[in-house]
């Protein structure tokens, strides 16, 4: 557990770099939910081999590492109706807001955006409280 | 080249979701649940994420993407209901699953049927946006 936060650094790291890749090559924002969202309702089909060609690094590459650890457990609810209306949730909000943690997150944040940085406490904040709601009140998930 | 830089920039995202620990959403969940067992590595993530962003953005000053094109325009001041409503909206789901739009791609291939649906009605959540966002704006005119 102690170490949990030293890979959690170095896999954030990780990912400022394909951000930062994304950014001074391609002049793009690497934020997931708008590459997904483009491909999904036909507003970035112009761009669709470079958005797929993102999928697939971000598909493939936990795929191939994965195999290493010992054991890989992450811990998603059993509850399918919960994760239905989860996902809902997370496909509209993300395009009504126009990003997610990728985007208004890392991408956002460390250009002092203050949309980015509105909407990451937004998206804390209700998550925490639909946590503690969920968890601790309702005991559902 | 566009396409390759995506490749590259998509699998040191993925490398750092898994690396992280991004990926098991009771690290995610932990995170939010402050009167639990607090986890605090999504903040370290997020810290370590944001180093090499930030001076990514500053070597964009004076300079052109390297496969040509521009940099995106300076981030608009306006918030606007559909920033706030959506990142509430976004947050619920995030919190209820533990998953968000990234980590839900990189733990696909061992997620199970679980994280197929969640894929599944993210991506119809993503496709039934355009249209709710017109008829809300109709409804209540958003400035």
């Amino acid at each position: 557990m102690e170490q949990d936060w030293i890979m959690g650094l170095i896999g954030g790291v990780l990912i400022g770099l394909g951000g930062a890749v994304y950014l001074l090559a391609n002049g793009r924002i690497m934020g997931a939910s708008g590459i997904i969202g483009g491909l999904v309702d036909g507003s970035g089909w112009s761009t669709a081999a470079e958005r797929l060609s993102f999928l697939a690094g971000l598909l493939i590459i936990p795929a191939l590492i994965v195999p290493f650890y010992k054991e890989v457990d992450t811990h998603l609810t059993s509850n399918l109706w919960v994760i239905a209306a989860a996902g809902i949730l997370v496909g509209v909000g993300t395009r009504f807001a126009n990003g997610c943690t990728s985007g208004h997150g890392v991408c956002g944040i460390s250009r002092l955006s203050l949309r980015g940085i509105v909407a990451t406490v937004m998206y804390i904040l209700a998550g925490g409280l639909t946590v503690v709601l969920f968890r601790h009140v309702m005991g559902v998930i | 080249m566009r396409n390759l830089f995506a490749l590259l920039a998509g699998s040191l995202f993925g490398a750092g979701l898994t690396v992280s620990g991004m990926v098991d959403t009771a690290k995610v969940q932990g995170w939010l649940d402050v009167f639990g067992n607090w986890d605090p590595t999504l903040a370290f993530v997020m810290g370590g994420a944001i180093i090499p962003m930030f001076v990514a953005w500053q070597l964009t000053r004076g300079r052109k993407p390297l496969v040509g094109g521009e940099f995106p325009p300076k981030p608009e001041a306006r918030l606007g209901r559909n920033l706030v409503l959506g990142s509430v909206l976004f947050g619920a789901g995030w919190g209820l699953a533990g998953l968000c739009p990234g980590p839900s791609i990189a733990s696909l291939t061992f997620n199970g049927i679980g994280g197929l649906v969640f894929v599944g009605s993210m991506a119809l959540g993503m496709f039934a946006a355009p249209a709710l966002r017109t008829t809300l704006d109709r409804a209540v005119p958003a400035e």
